[in-house]
């Protein structure tokens, strides 16, 4: 290992490399992929042609594509389905949790009861679960407690649900918390039964032990599913037109072509702004996956504090619309993913 | 608390006819030994002798069946009213457990915290000590194990007998009167051994009470006031560690050396 300073230097020349006897960098004809290049220039080969091609279709309304596009009836849309976004997961994730813990509890029926919810939850569609907590006040106008088929002591009217917004809420959040519970239980069960065991022999209690031992390394393993849990939401959001509440992104763009007669144009524009939201979210997930992944590299990386402030500052400088999103298109009654 | 006076005349852990099995499978039969303050007790004997299953009653992380169990003069894991044994609420099993550190063969340590944040945990969660205060302990603590200089170093990035040690100052960070070590060195490489008894051999020069399991019998020869051989879930022999190194008197007892040393 004598290689001198200037070996450095000349390391990104492999390619022309020059003979050198010992340390140099080696010298070989790269590996070849034809059929790499072939497949590739095929596709964009098909893309350009149906782009060229859409561009002047009249069908697609270009025009009111960009018309619409920050027409401000959509950008207020787009804040209601955040919005229900948000609300959904925050709920559903808490649920999750809990859920999580109540399957294993070591008490039967704690666990049975968390086991039939997720049976009942994830064995029907959150469609039809929708349309259910959309007519719920009507099932049940009133609700009461008392000694049941007796006399109520009290009862209220049944309001929650007269509120299509929080019904949404409602009604994705508990769908979603089935999801979560298992997502959290994998997470939980992933921690070594030896941390449990040496956080117990430094006397925590079991409290302790969850939130400062347990939790935190779950979250390693929790984050990435509920990261794609988040942008699923995001685009599930769009069924609540089974309550029916139609104040979201999708329900707002399907009202106005209504008007127009022009769905094309709207169906592109709802789309764009779901994939606007979905690549932001890839964005924060990254840096929130970087964040729990600590004291599991090889190198002795990001130890500061919060990784540098998260989410919001870390969209601007990356490339947004990663070509996974590509084909998901948002849009029908019974498009969502389950 | 108020017998203070009275358990300084207490063995440390006073073990009679302990027994404890896992469903039909009797893993201790009937121990008995004691340890007193300042000793240094190892235990050695075959895979699934027990010898674990033992030390984890000690701190009540194993519940035991039959017999009695008690560190100072206090019951592990139950309180005597009368003739009757109530078991111990989590909190109160937690209590006993303070002054009882534990060091385990595959260490343990926290992986998402580093070296210094693994100490001071349970300072800070069970004994309410400020952080600085309980960084300063610590910082202290890896000195005194020799890792002063890997205070933020994440256990990954540690070699094993550094997490060991780590593992070690973690424990020590409770103060505690009595120290359980499982098979401390059996994870690591040989020449990584020796810098983990170093520290420990220290501690015992100290004074702290010690029971450790272990396969090194150098270190029970040269450290050890006694030395037990437990095997099927019974103490075979107990004694000097001279003694029983020396001159085992049980054919299992020789068995057993004759293949270890
Ligand atoms: N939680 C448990 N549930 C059921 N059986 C157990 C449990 N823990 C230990 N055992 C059994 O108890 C017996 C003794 O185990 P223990 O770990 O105490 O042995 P050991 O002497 O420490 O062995 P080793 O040298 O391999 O560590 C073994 O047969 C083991 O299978
Ligand atoms: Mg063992």
């Amino acid at each position: 290992m004598s290689t001198p300073a200037e070996h450095h230097q000349s390391a990104p020349q492999i390619a022309q490399g020059t003979e050198h006897a010992q340390g140099a960098a080696i010298k070989a004809i790269p590996l070849r992929h034809p059929w790499r290049v072939i497949i590739a220039v095929v596709l964009v080969a098909f893309i350009a042609i149906f782009v060229a091609d859409a561009s002047q279709r009249a069908d697609y309304g270009w025009a009111d594509v960009g018309k619409y596009i920050f027409d401000k009836r959509i950008s207020q849309a787009a804040l209601i389905t955040l919005e229900l976004t948000v609300y959904s997961m925050v709920i559903a994730i808490v649920l999750g949790l809990l859920l999580a813990i109540m399957r294993l509890s070591p008490n039967p029926v704690v666990k049975g009861i968390a086991w039939l919810y997720l049976w009942l939850f994830r064995g029907t569609p959150v469609y039809v679960q929708l349309v259910f907590w959309g007519i719920v006040s009507l099932i049940y106008p009133v609700l009461t407690i008392g000694i049941p088929f007796g006399t109520p002591w009290v009862s209220i009217p049944n309001d929650v649900f007269h509120n299509l917004f929080v019904t949404a809420i409602i009604g994705l959040a508990l769908n979603e918390a089935a999801y979560m519970s298992e997502i959290v239980r994998a997470g939980l069960l992933s921690v070594d039964e030896g941390q449990e065991e040496a956080s117990r022999a430094l006397a925590m209690s079991w409290g302790q032990t969850m939130r400062y031992v347990v939790v935190p390394q779950a979250m390693k393993i929790i984050i990435p599913p509920t990261g794609n849990e988040v942008i699923s939401m995001l685009k599930t959001t769009s069924l609540v037109a089974a309550i029916p509440l139609s104040i979201d992104l999708y329900g707002v763009s399907r009202g106005i072509s209504a008007v127009t007669f022009t769905p094309v144009p709207l169906l592109i524009v709802a789309s764009l702004w779901y994939l606007l939201f979905t690549s932001v979210l890839m964005v924060g997930q990254h840096f929130i996956e970087k964040r729990f992944s600590r004291g599991t590299g090889r190198r002795k990386a990001d130890k500061e504090p919060d990784g540098g402030g998260g989410t919001t500052t870390a969209v601007a400088g990356t490339p947004l619309g990663a070509p996974t999103l590509g084909g998901q298109l948002t849009g029908t009654d019974f498009g969502g993913k389950r | 608390m108020s017998e203070a006076s009275v358990s300084t005349s207490l063995p440390m852990v006073h073990a009679d006819c302990v027994s404890k099995s896992f469903g039909s499978n009797k893993v201790l039969r009937s121990i008995s030994l004691t340890v007193n303050r300042g000793e240094v007790l190892c235990i050695v004997g075959p895979s699934g002798s027990g010898k674990s299953t033992f030390l984890r009653c000690i701190n009540h992380l194993e519940r035991v069946d039959a017999g009695r169990l008690a560190v100072e003069g206090q019951l592990v894991g139950y309180r005597q009213k009368g003739d009757k044994l109530y078991e111990l609420k989590p909190k109160e099993a937690a209590f006993q457990r303070r002054d009882i550190g534990m060091v385990f063969q595959r260490f343990n340590l926290f992986p998402h915290l580093t070296a210094v944040e693994n100490i001071i945990q349970a300072p800070m969660r069970v004994k309410r000590m400020s952080k600085s205060a309980a960084t300063a302990r610590a910082r202290e603590l890896l000195e005194r194990v020799g890792l002063g200089d890997k205070a933020d170093y994440y256990p990954a990035h540690l070699s094993g007998g550094q997490q060991q040690r780590v593992a070690i100052a973690r424990a020590l960070a409770m103060d505690p009167k009595l120290m359980l070590f499982d098979e401390p060195t059996s994870a690591l490489d040989p020449e990584l051994v020796g810098e983990v008894l170093d520290v420990m051999k220290e501690l015992a020069a100290s004074g702290m009470t010690m029971i450790v399991v272990t396969h090194e019998m150098g270190f029970a020869r040269e450290v050890a006031d006694s030395l037990v051989f437990m095997d099927g879930g019974v103490v075979v022999e107990a004694g000097a560690p001279g003694e029983i190194l020396g001159n085992p008197q049980h054919d299992r007892t020789k068995a057993f050396l004759s293949k270890v040393l």
